[in-house]
This record gives C-alpha cells, sequence and structure tokens, in this order.
C-alpha cells in the first residue's frame, strides 16, 4: 500500500466537531453527551470497548442515522451535509461491496457517485487500487475476493477522490500482518498530505503508532482525550526492594503516590531525573534493589484504566493461567 | 439529482442482468410461448376436426362458427395472461424485495449512502432500475406471445397495447408496495407481505364481484374497497377488457349480472376516476417509501 501523490489540502480548525451529542435507540443510550475536536490534519484515534458507541459516532457524522440531541459538523458543516460527504471517505466495519461487479467496476461507481470528473476517475482509480495494493486482482469479480482483499478494496473506495476526511472503521480487522504493516504506511502517506483520518480500531498498538489524537469512549462517554503523547506522558517507577525496616509507603512518602503491586512497589508520575533518589533512599533504609524498572505507560494501559478494565501488565497471561507477577526487569 | 437517479437505475439494471435474471426470464418466456402456442395450435386443429366429425359446428357461450373460435382464443389468451400476469407480479416482488432491505442487511449500502447521494434518489433510482425492467420484458414477452397467438389462432385482441400497459401498471403497483415495505422491513417479510397482500386483493375483487353478481351493495363494496387499497385487481380487469373481443360485450350484456363474480370477462374497462385514483396511489406510496427511507437509521 501507497498513499496517491495528489496532495489534500487540510481544511482550517477542525475536521470535525462534536458536542453534547447525544444517540438513544429506544431505552438503549449509544451515545451519551459526546464533545470532541478533531483537528485537520491529524490522524484522530477513536478507543473504546464493543459496544462503546464508536460506529454509531461515525454514522451520525456521515449521516447514515440522527443524532438524539446535540451538534455535529464536518468540515464546517453540518453532520451529514452533502457537501461535506463530497469530501469524505468511508471504510465501513461492515465492509461489503457489490459481489457481481468486478473491483474496478465498484471503485467506478463510487467515483459516479461521488461526482468526479469523467476524464479523473481513470487515473483515480489505479491510484486507489494500487494504494490498497490490489491492482492485479481489479478486473476479478468481488464474489471471489477474499475477506481481506474485500478490505482492501474498502480502502480504495474510501481514497477516491483525494478526500479531506477519511473515517476508517476497523480497517485492518480483515489483514494480515504484512497487510497491517502496509495500512500503517498508507496512514503515514495520508498524514503527510494533510488527510484527516479518523480511525477507529480495536488495536491498540496500531493506534499509538500511527495517531497524533484520542479520545477514549466507553458507554457512550468519553473517558480519557487528549494528544497522544500527552496520554502516554505519565511515567511510572515499579522497584523490586527487600529488607526494609520500614514499609516502602513510608520511605518513599516524599516521592509521591506509591503502592504495592505483587510484591513490587510502584511509584507513580516520577520525574525520571529523581529514580537514582529513589533507590539511594531505599537503601538508605536498609533495603536490597533487586529491580528498577522505570517505564512510559502504554496506550494498552491508559485504555484498560479509563474503561476500567484489568490493567493488562498487572495480570500478564501465562501458559498455566494468569500470573500474579510481573515478568521481566534489571536488578541494579 | 436527476444524474445520480440514472446511475442508480443502470446500477440495479446491470444487477439484474450479471445475475443472469434476463437469460432466465428469456428462456422461460421462450418456453412458455412455444408451450402455449402448442397448445392454442392444438386446440385449434381439435375443434375444427371435432366441428368436421361431427357436423355440429363449432358452439361457445350461445354463438357459433368463427365467433365461437374467437371467444374461445379470447379466453385462453386471457388465462394465459392470468398467469403471465402472475410472474410477472413474482418477478417484480422478488426483484425488488432485496434492492434496498438487502443492501442495507449486507452493508452494501453503507458506503454508497455515505456519498453525497439523496435517500430518495437512491430509493428513486432503484424503483425506475426495476420499473424498467419489468415493464421491458412485460412489453416484449406480451408482444411475443401475441404475435404467435395471432399466427396460429386468427385471434388479435382489440387493445393489445393497453392490455400490456395496464398489465404493467399491475407488476408496478407490486414493486412500489414492495419497495414502501423493503424499507423497514427485511426482504423476505416484505416480499412474502406484498405477495400476501396482492393475494387478498385478489380474493377481494372476486368477492366483490360474487357481491355484484347476486346484488348484494355490501359485499360488492369489499370489491371496491379492495381496488382502492391495492389497485392491481382493478387493472387486471384492464387487461381483460383489452383482451377481450367487443362482441363479448354483447354476450355480457344479454348474460345479465352473474358474469361479474368471473374474473376473466368484464363488461366495461376501469373508470377514469379510477385511472386517477391509481396514479394518486403510486404517488403517495413512493412518496411514503421515501419519506420512510429518508428516516430510516442505517
Amino acid at each position: 500500500m501507497s498513499a496517491a501523490p495528489t496532495p489534500v489540502a487540510p481544511a482550517d480548525g477542525a475536521a470535525i466537531e462534536t458536542v453534547d451529542l447525544v444517540k438513544r435507540y429506544g431505552h438503549t443510550v449509544a451515545l451519551d453527551g459526546l464533545t470532541m475536536r478533531v483537528p485537520a490534519g491529524e490522524v484522530f484515534g477513536f478507543l473504546g470497548p464493543n459496544g462503546a458507541g464508536k460506529t454509531t459516532a461515525v454514522k451520525l457524522l456521515l449521516g447514515l442515522a440522527r443524532p438524539t440531541s446535540g451538534q455535529a459538523s464536518l468540515l464546517g458543516r453540518p453532520a451529514g451535509d452533502r457537501e461535506a460527504r463530497r469530501r469524505v471517505g468511508y471504510l465501513p466495519e461492515l465492509f461489503r461491496y457489490q459481489a457481481w461487479l468486478t473491483g474496478r467496476e465498484v471503485l467506478a461507481v463510487h467515483c459516479r457517485l461521488a461526482g468526479l470528473h469523467r476524464p479523473a476517475w481513470g487515473p483515480q482509480i489505479d491510484a486507489a487500487l494500487r494504494s490498497a495494493g490490489i491492482s492485479d486482482r481489479a478486473g476479478d469479480r468481488v464474489g471471489g475476493y477474499s475477506k481481506g482483499m474485500q478490505q482492501r478494496l474498502g480502502l480504495a473506495v474510501a481514497l477516491l477522490g483525494d478526500p479531506a476526511v477519511i473515517f476508517l472503521d476497523e480497517p485492518t480487522s480483515a489483514l494480515d500482518p504484512v497487510g497491517r504493516l502496509e495500512m500503517r504506511h498508507l496512514l503515514h502517506g495520508l498524514r503527510a498530505r494533510g488527510t484527516t483520518i479518523f480511525l477507529n480500531s480495536h488495536l491498540l498498538t496500531e493506534v499509538e503508532r500511527v495517531c497524533d489524537r484520542v479520545v477514549i469512549l466507553d458507554h457512550g462517554r468519553v473517558v480519557a482525550s487528549g494528544p497522544l503523547a500527552d496520554l502516554l506522558s505519565e511515567r511510572h517507577l515499579r522497584v523490586r526492594v527487600t529488607g526494609l525496616d520500614r514499609p516502602a509507603e513510608e520511605v518513599l512518602a516524599a516521592f509521591g503516590p506509591v503502592s504495592e503491586v505483587d510484591g513490587f512497589v510502584e511509584l507513580h508520575g516520577l520525574d525520571p531525573e529523581r529514580i537514582p533518589d529513589v533507590v539511594t533512599t531505599l537503601v538508605a533504609a536498609g533495603g536490597r534493589v533487586h529491580a528498577v524498572e522505570p517505564r512510559q505507560a502504554t496506550l494498552e494501559e491508559r485504555f484498560a484504566e479509563a474503561v476500567g478494565a484489568p490493567n493488562p501488565v498487572a495480570d500478564p497471561p501465562t501458559p498455566n493461567g494468569w500470573a500474579t507477577t510481573s515478568a521481566g526487569g534489571q536488578e541494579r | 439529482m436527476i444524474a445520480p437517479l440514472f446511475d442508480i437505475a443502470w446500477l440495479t439494471i446491470r444487477e439484474a442482468a450479471r445475475r443472469r435474471l434476463f437469460l432466465v426470464l428469456i428462456l422461460i418466456t421462450v418456453a412458455s410461448v412455444a408451450l402455449s402456442g402448442w397448445g392454442f395450435s392444438q386446440v385449434r386443429e381439435a375443434l375444427l376436426s371435432n366441428a368436421d366429425t361431427t357436423g355440429g359446428g363449432i358452439e361457445a357461450g350461445g354463438v357459433t362458427g368463427e365467433l365461437a373460435l374467437t371467444f374461445i382464443f379470447a379466453q385462453l389468451l386471457i388465462l394465459v395472461t392470468f398467469m403471465f400476469s402472475f410472474i410477472l407480479a413474482l418477478s417484480a416482488v422478488f426483484i425488488a424485495a432485496p434492492v434496498i432491505a438487502g443492501e442495507l442487511e449486507s452493508g452494501v449500502a453503507l458506503t454508497i449512502l455515505a456519498r453525497p447521494l439523496g435517500r430518495t434518489t437512491y430509493l428513486l433510482g432503484k424503483w425506475l432500475g426495476i420499473a424498467l425492467l419489468v415493464c421491458v420484458y412485460a412489453a416484449l414477452s406480451g408482444i411475443v406471445e401475441l404475435v404467435v397467438v395471432g399466427a396460429l389462432t386468427g385471434y388479435r385482441p382489440p387493445d393489445p397495447v393497453f392490455a400490456l400497459a395496464y398489465l404493467c401498471g399491475q407488476a408496478l403497483v407490486l414493486l412500489t408496495l414492495t419497495i414502501l415495505l423493503s424499507t423497514r422491513l427485511s426482504a423476505i417479510t416484505a416480499g412474502v407481505a406484498c405477495l400476501a397482500i396482492f393475494g387478498l386483493a385478489w380474493i377481494g375483487g372476486i368477492i366483490g364481484g360474487i357481491g355484484t353478481a347476486i346484488g348484494e351493495p355490501t359485499v360488492a363494496q369489499v370489491g371496491e374497497l379492495s381496488r382502492l387499497l391495492l389497485p392491481t385487481d382493478g387493472l387486471w380487469r384492464g387487461v381483460v377488457y383489452h383482451l377481450q373481443p367487443r362482441e363479448m360485450l354483447l354476450l355480457l350484456d344479454q348474460a345479465g349480472p352473474f358474469t361479474a363474480a368471473f374474473p376473466f370477462v368484464v363488461e366495461a374497462p376501469p373508470p377514469t376516476s379510477f385511472l386517477v385514483w391509481a396514479l394518486a396511489w403510486f404517488a403517495v406510496i413512493l412518496g411514503l417509501a421515501a419519506l420512510s427511507f429518508s428516516r430510516r437509521e442505517i
């Protein structure tokens, strides 16, 4: 996969904005006051567990569903506005295309519906096919495509017309590891061109590698949001120490909140420059320091923390079940 | 709105072609026209041969000779057309039921409706595509059948163009109702519901005819009501009127009101008021379909 060469000028200000967006289906609340802002030209990660309301939000923005209340805008126009949809690409989570058409014909249908000028169809279709990596199967009927091929076709459809905003709903769910790597390169290429990417994904490591900003949604509410760098800036220090003459909490009280997890002493939000001071304090209190693990929070941890799931680091799976101690670490 | 409407219509027609619908319909039409043509010629030969053998001539409905032959072949043609209209109605329902509901269920509609395309344009485009398919098929196969029957039996209906137009109208009514139902129901449910309503309207028309025949106005109103709710039965009577020989009217006049109970003979064409109502019905049902679809959560 490689990004098409035609540049797209980013829209000024926010590409997407929602204010108190609410969507109810009967008694079920799918979105409960979603307020977010996606700056133009950024890769925006929209995360959340199953049923959090992610796909609902995308459908509201594209006008496929109507909000119960609240406001949403896309490229400066009300969500669902036809003019805004001219500049939008969409790869749905449920990607299905006309099985009786060839890949190239599906793209031609979308060129027509997107209102692209006829002379541009050929170059646009070729570029989209190349970007999605399915040029060699373009003449085959979609009915004969594998699931991964269909998802690639969906990506090609979303890329047509050099959209200003692309919504990708679980875009790598059917791709193999090579396909995921190609997708990452494609997203980097699109971002370099100034395309706003709204990435809805469960694959947190993928999101971590490409997104500038994320929102974590749970039960229709935003539970964490902000630039990815800020979300992951919090640092932890894990220390395994024995022989202390007093409880670790008391010894390290001056360094901030301290907790004991699985035999490790954990310090949250510690400035890395103070790590030697921590070790010195522990030794002065009679401690024998076996391991010191300075680490940055991962998106997976922040996600688990935000949605109230078990901490992925505290409870790593083992062949024999769920371990209670952390693995790794170096002894100083 | 116009260009995308034709785009969707063309896409619908292409889908039918790619799914080999044309091929199957052509094969079935050729087979049925050949079979009915053979049947007509056999009946003609048998009647003439029987008349020669017995020396009693041909008699039907109190008339004899060539006119009797005309009545017999007109009735046979109407019976064949009835079967054809049934196939056409089923085809319209089966093609229409999945075009919207199926695309919504499968997810194909998601990316299409995310394009700068109005929901009404999408719906009308689908309707137009199937309407063209159904009408072109009805016209071509109807013309072939009438030409073959005319060549083999010598019977030519007085107004075949009107008959075919009413036939198309009947199929379009079912197509439109199916489209409306499929904006809210699954493809299977919409198709089954539409066929059930079609059957009920047909029975309603028969009951109404019986009411007229026995002079029971309340029962006769059942037929009127069913024709208003679903104009298929009224349009079918238009088909019959334009396929039967004009001499039949004299015969029906003499026979009295009891003939109203039979759906294969008609005394008068559908009145203008009914045709106006049928057009209004189309507008209302299509409007409801567009409204329902535009408010549908995808």
